[in-house]
């Protein structure tokens, strides 16, 4: 079944998989514990932090575990925020943050007595430098959030001209690199960033777990607190296990962008949208209209006016092409995305995009499936006129 | 006879028993359940109103028991333009609307079945109790749980492709089906309020939506015997929230939101002897006849019978014997025996 949604979740490499079946089969063992199994668990864990660690151009103890993605935005937005003094607790985020960030900071603001401003985009979704530097407060913002690459639309996001304008300003730089941490790929050191999140199955490791790359010298307070694993930043006994599949996969990612794997994903992309060209002329690509560089090299997001994303995710389902819309709410119905109203798209439209994301082990096969069943889901859909007006 | 069909799930036992019928009836069935409310979690109320989270995750369960795809679609504007804000509109212009018949007609039924249809399905099936038989509209099994009267606008074309499996059943049977099924909505208690609505505390609804406006109550004669917040808090028949001391207790008999007057009267005088609907329909899509029928005013009121008296889309009706407290706003909905004629909205009444 073509699977065109690498964004929301990229299926288990099989190194990974490797790596976490020893530890998974064999008899219980926490890596804090001084016997022979709890070394062996260790030394999983430290080859894993090894691991991560080269992905994002960090040193290994900089890395610190967490059960993802989100945690580790939570942890970075908040411990920042708390490690200031009430008088410094401004925070600027970009506008098309993950709502990881952009939630983490609203609590700040609610419940910690922070500010926080967003900084508008352009209609590619890229910060615009000037406008956030002119909402800089010297001495008193704390942190500045920009992620590496937009998750919705793909767009990358100047990290190190910003990075220069933060510090400049006294302020840590987060960088949410969930999405380009494999592709295009970030470097801590030459982006000039603090703090950076990451994500394991992003990469093709498993859910559950992923990191803090915390720059030496960033203040953060912990928000998990207990047995003081991970230098006392974030306790909690480490899942050996899910580390080593995560591991593995950073590494295996490393291995893919030196083989150049944008270049090939790339060429996917521009396979797929070609062949949606030819069946939807009135397509209309969101963000970067050339991701190659600094965007995600595998994510097309396209809008089809006058077609409602999720009648068209039901039609793409039932032929067995998953991908997906902008993003979801609770219940799991399409919301208008904050990405694209950002980028300056009314709802409606917002709610007319549809998501396809490649990755490791995308093919020419699975992009020609889902351009095919756009083309049958755009017939279905043209063959009912009736559906037109009562959308209204 | 083909059988893709779209199952409106709203994570209630009667949708779900109706999913759970449709897929052994064999045909190909994909849920959906529709969002209706962009209530924050935090301000949901369990196991009141509808289309809380909770709700969804019920019939998303009921789903993957069934083996069946599922979606939640958002239609939570539609919800909002075609049934929350008429629902105010009507209380401010004075009368008593039925916002279940206004979203089967608009979002749940109507508008559902032209987006499975733009979708390619061939049906929608939903959870009302109520039949369709030979495209035509008939009452459910169950007399206490009957919704025909909630459905009677649809025409031949809706008729043709909705699909209600509960309609030769009765609750109890509809629960028994769910526990034998294992399905987790089994025992999920009925909700009756208005669903957008959570507390029942319309009149506090309304208030928030309409703000202040103070008016006086008066009696036919137009004497004021008395002062309230708001015109739109009183329906036709109310006797409760009048603020007026009388030697016998006093009924709205009508409601003039542009005067902001409240006219009340005796009990006797509510009684109607005929009454004009607009926007009527015939469910065989000919237009209603004039003739004999039953008359339905109020969801689980007594039906009476009358003499119809069509003109154009507007009908009226004069009743064998006289009802009490017709609101204009309320449906009127025709019935010859089990069948559903059609009906209308009440426009205006006559007294006895």
């Amino acid at each position: 079944m073509p699977y065109l949604d690498y964004a929301a979740s990229a299926p288990l490499r099989a190194g990974a998989l490797a790596a976490m079946l020893p530890l998974l089969e064999r008899p219980a063992a926490n890596p804090s514990s001084q016997h022979a199994q709890g070394r062996a668990a260790r030394a999983a864990v430290e080859t894993a932090r090894e691991q991560v660690a080269a992905l994002v151009g960090a040193a290994p103890p900089e890395v610190v575990f967490t059960s993802g993605g989100t945690e580790a935005d939570n942890l970075a937005v908040k411990g920042a925020v708390l490690a200031r003094p009430p008088g410094g607790r401004h925070l600027v985020c970009s506008a098309v943050e993950h709502h990881a960030v952009l939630d983490a900071a609203a609590w700040a603001e609610a419940d910690a007595g922070a500010q926080v401003d967003l900084a508008p985009v352009d209609r590619f979704g890229r910060v615009d430098r000037d406008r956030l530097a002119g909402l800089l407060r010297p001495g008193r913002t704390a942190l500045v959030a920009v992620m590496a690459a937009n998750n919705e639309v793909g767009t990358g996001q100047p990290v190190a001209a910003v990075a220069e304008l933060a510090h400049a300003a006294g302020a840590v730089v987060l960088c949410d690199a969930v999405q380009a941490a494999g592709l295009p790929g970030v470097d801590m050191a030459a982006d000039g960033i603090d703090l950076l999140a990451l994500a394991s199955h992003k990469l093709g490791g498993p859910t559950g777990v992923g990191a803090l790359v915390v720059r030496p010298g960033t203040s953060l307070r912990p928000l998990l607190h207990g047995g003081g694993q991970e230098r006392g930043v974030r306790s909690g006994t480490l899942p050996a296990a899910a580390i080593a599949g995560f591991g593995a996969a950073a590494a295996a990612a490393l291995t893919d962008r030196r083989s150049g794997a944008a270049a090939a994903l790339a060429a996917l992309r521009s396979r797929l949208l070609t062949g949606l060209r030819a069946v939807a002329p009135d397509l209309e690509v969101n963000g970067d209209p050339d991701p190659a560089g600094t965007g995600l090299p595998g994510l097309l997001s396209a809008r089809l006016p006058g077609r409602r994303a999720e009648d068209l995710l039901l039609l793409l389902d039932r032929h067995g092409v998953a991908c997906s819309a902008g993003s979801a709410c609770a219940s799991g119905a399409v919301t208008p995305s904050h990405v694209l109203v950002a980028m300056g798209r009314d709802p409606v439209q917002a709610r007319e995009t549809i998501r396809f994301s490649l990755g490791h082990a995308s093919t020419q096969a699975d992009v020609d499936a889902a351009v095919a069943a756009v083309a049958q889901a755009l017939e279905v859909l043209a063959r009912a006129p009736v559906a037109q007006g009562a959308r209204r | 006879m083909t059988n893709q069909v779209l199952v409106a799930m709203s994570g209630g036992v009667d949708s779900s028993v109706a999913a759970a019928l449709a897929v052994e009836a064999g045909w190909d069935v994909t849920g959906v359940h529709l969002k209706l409310a962009d209530t924050p979690g935090h301000l949901q109320v369990q196991g009141k109103g509808c289309c809380t989270l909770a709700d969804a995750e019920d019939a998303r369960r009921v789903a993957d028991t069934l083996g069946i795809p599922f979606y939640v679609w958002d239609m939570a504007e539609e919800f909002q333009r075609a049934v929350v804000d008429d629902f105010a509109a009507e209380y401010a212009g004075g009368r008593t609307p039925n916002p279940c018949a206004r979203c089967n007609e608009q979002v749940k039924v109507v508008g559902l079945l032209a987006r499975a249809r733009a979708l390619g399905f061939d049906a929608l099936a939903t959870g009302h109790y109520a039949r369709v038989e030979d495209g035509r509209l008939y009452r459910g099994a169950d007399a206490a749980k009957d919704q025909s009267y909630v459905l009677y606008m649809l025409g031949p074309a809706e008729l043709a492709r909705l699909r209600l499996p509960l309609g030769r059943l009765t609750k109890p049977e509809v629960r028994a089906t769910a526990a034998r099924l294992g399905l987790r909505t089994a025992a999920k208690p009925e909700s009756y309020d208005v669903c957008f609505v959570p507390d029942g505390d319309t009149a506090g609804w309304l208030e928030r939506r309409l703000g202040h406006r103070p008016g006086d109550v008066v009696d036919g004669a137009g004497r004021v015997l008395g002062h309230h917040r708001g015109a739109y808090r009183y329906t036709v028949g109310q006797r409760r929230g009048l603020g007026v001391t009388a030697p016998t207790p006093r009924y709205v008999l009508r409601v003039e939101p542009a005067a902001g007057r409240v006219v009340v009267g005796d009990r006797a005088e509510l009684a109607i002897g005929a009454v004009h609907l607009e926007r009527a329909t015939a469910t065989d899509g000919h237009g209603l006849r004039p003739g004999r029928a039953k008359v339905r005013l109020r969801a689980h009121g007594a039906e009476v019978g009358c003499q119809v008296a069509p003109v154009d889309d507007r009908v009226r009706l004069d009743l064998d014997e006289p009802v009490d407290a017709v609101a204009p706003g309320q449906a009127g909905v025709l019935y010859d025996g089990d069948l559903v004629l059609g009906g209308g909205t009440v426009a205006a009444t006559e007294p006895k």
